[in-house]
């Protein structure tokens, strides 16, 4: 009972928020309860006898052909119901992959998830070139509509789970799978890589952020737009520096000439609500603390210690701290 | 009776089995300076470099951990847009025995930190210097110059050529020994 008490809420399969993770919980629930069923009848048919004071035996070559004919009657039933049973369950689950297949049938929204070792490309596609948004870590959908995640990954297999909405399904190289889902009210649903991908697999969070259509309309225009321009002398100087430094290499911040595509992209990092895929809260002191050495907090992770002195920091996290 | 003792060395000797390679991920201090060294001579086309007394270099050079971590910059920083996997395009061929500007790890070292005149840009202050470590011993292992035991053994994507543990050391191709 107070195991069962840790699955509620917060990342549970037992608690859904969606059509696709009601349909999981149903399911689970159900065959949980059957198979409770048949285990304690099998238990029951296997102690009674034991417990019974065992009948004299007679002469093993003399067959009462009754009770012989209402043995074998007893065994075919229980055959029979096994089967039946079996069958029963793959139907039941069969059915409930259908009715997962048909949510997205009238998507809304394609957005593509890739798998990187440890954190999640996030890209909204759409067929205006110019409205294309690329992401990481957080995927904001409109409550209520279903939308369609495409999923891959670039290097090792990964498997996308939010177990409030869905099931999981994995991300592999060179292959796109699609996973349909729709969260029915507005709320964040935390999710995490379930298929182990190397050092920092357990770093490996995504947050559903499902909110109503105007304000997931908002939030989409304004990711549009390429990251703000630096404000105080401090964030100016930031901004020249992590244009100078290696920084330029991996990531991109839109609006500006850093262009890499490696890493999470940062034209509105101070948007987020954490840091390298869930791992910390988003934060001016987080920020600094990740920049200064992101393998003392998430040791193996593609990012190295690039050596910056004090002000340098400083001025790298005042201008990252602007990119709302 | 006298199998006890034998068991226990044999347990002992799986137990050593145990050992694995240390991955550094963070072999210089934190908050170190943003600089790197200067270069110490001027270039000289066809000629080896003095070998720098850095001490980096027997680290990185056969270690497995940072020859796969190479093996991803070389892709990440688009080495290969110009040299293709190797093989040489707009840049030279890596994976040959010919080496314009010497074959040491810290030539290669510095060929990448510094650049060279005849179209390879200078990665100074763009990339940390462990990480040009990593390339440079990556570059080498392209070219059979690694450790067949810490070479990458495999490709994440497409596979231009055999993986770096089982291309032939290019030195000796084709030469009586
Ligand atoms: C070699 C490539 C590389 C370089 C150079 C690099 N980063 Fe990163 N960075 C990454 C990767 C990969 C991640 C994702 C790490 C993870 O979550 O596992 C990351 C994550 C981040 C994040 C968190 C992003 C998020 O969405 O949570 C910030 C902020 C960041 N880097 C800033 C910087 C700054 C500032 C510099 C320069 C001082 C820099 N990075 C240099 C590769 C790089
Ligand atoms: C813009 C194209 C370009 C890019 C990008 C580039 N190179 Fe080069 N590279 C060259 C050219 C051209 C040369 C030959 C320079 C010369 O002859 O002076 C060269 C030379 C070299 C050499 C010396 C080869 C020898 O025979 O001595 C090495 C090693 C090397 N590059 C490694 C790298 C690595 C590692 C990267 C990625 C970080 C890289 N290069 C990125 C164009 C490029
Ligand atoms: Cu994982």
């Amino acid at each position: 009972m107070l195991l069962l008490a840790g699955c509620s809420g917060w990342q549970s399969a037992l608690d859904p928020k969606g059509p696709a993770a009601g349909e999981l919980a149903w399911l689970i629930w159900f065959f949980t309860a059957l198979c409770t069923v048949v285990w304690l009848l099998v238990m029951a048919v296997l102690i009674v006898p034991l417990a019974r004071r065992p009948a004299p035996v007679g002469d093993p070559l003399v067959l009462d052909a009754a009770a012989e004919r209402s043995k074998m009657r007893i065994v075919v039933a229980a055959l029979a119901a096994t089967a039946l049973i079996l069958v029963g369950l793959t139907l039941l689950s069969y059915f409930a992959n259908r009715t997962l297949a048909a949510i997205g049938s009238d998507a809304v929204l394609t957005i593509r998830v890739t798998g990187h070792q440890w954190w999640w490309e996030v890209r909204y596609e759409n067929d205006q070139p110019n409205r294309i948004l690329t992401t990481a870590n957080e995927i904001h959908i409109p409550a209520g509509e279903p939308v369609r995640l495409v999923v891959a990954s670039t290097d090792v297999i990964h498997s996308f789970w939010v177990p409030n909405l869905s099931g999981k399904l994995d991300l592999i190289p060179g292959h796109e799978n699609v996973l349909d889902l729709k969260a029915d009210k507005p709320g964040v649903y935390r999710g995490q890589c379930a298929e182990f991908c190397g050092a920092q697999h357990a770093n490996m969070s995504t947050f559903i952020i499902a909110e109503p259509r105007p304000v997931f309309d908002a939030w989409l225009n304004d990711q549009l737009r390429p990251a703000a321009a630096p404000v105080s002398a401090e964030a100016k100087t930031g901004h020249d520096l992590f244009l100078k430094r290696p920084c330029v290499m991996c990531h991109k911040i839109g609006g500006t000439i850093a262009g890499g595509t490696v890493a999470p992209n940062l034209t509105h990092i101070a948007s987020r609500q954490t840091l390298a895929a869930g791992t910390l809260a988003m934060s001016r002191g987080n920020l600094a603390a990740w920049i200064a050495d992101p393998q003392g907090i998430k040791p193996g992770a593609h990012m190295p210690v690039v050596g910056l002195n004090g002000d340098e920091l400083n001025a790298i996290v005042a201008y990252l701290e602007g990119l709302k | 009776m006298k199998r006890g003792p034998l068991l226990l060395v044999f347990a002992i000797l799986a137990v050593a089995g145990c050992q694995r390679e240390e991955r550094d991920t963070r072999p210089q201090s934190a908050l170190g300076s943003g600089d790197q060294p200067a270069a110490v001579t001027a270039l000289e086309p066809g000629g080896q470099r003095p070998a720098s007394s850095d001490t980096k270099a027997g680290v990185f050079e056969a270690n497995a951990f940072h020859l796969s971590e190479g093996k991803r910059l070389f892709n990440w920083f688009n080495c290969s847009g110009c040299h293709a996997n190797g093989g040489g395009g707009m840049g030279p061929a890596l994976m040959d025995q010919k080496w314009l500007y010497g074959s040491s790890i810290e030539s290669i070292h510095a060929t990448i930190r510094d650049g060279r005149p005849n179209g390879m840009p200078s990665f100074r202050d763009k990339i940390p210097d462990d990480q040009i470590w990593e390339l440079a011993a990556f570059v080498r292992a392209l070219s059979g110059n690694a450790p067949k035991s810490a070479a990458p053994s495999r490709d994440d994507d497409m596979m231009p050529h055999p993986s770096e543990n089982r291309l032939p050391d290019a030195a000796t191709l084709g030469k009586s020994p």
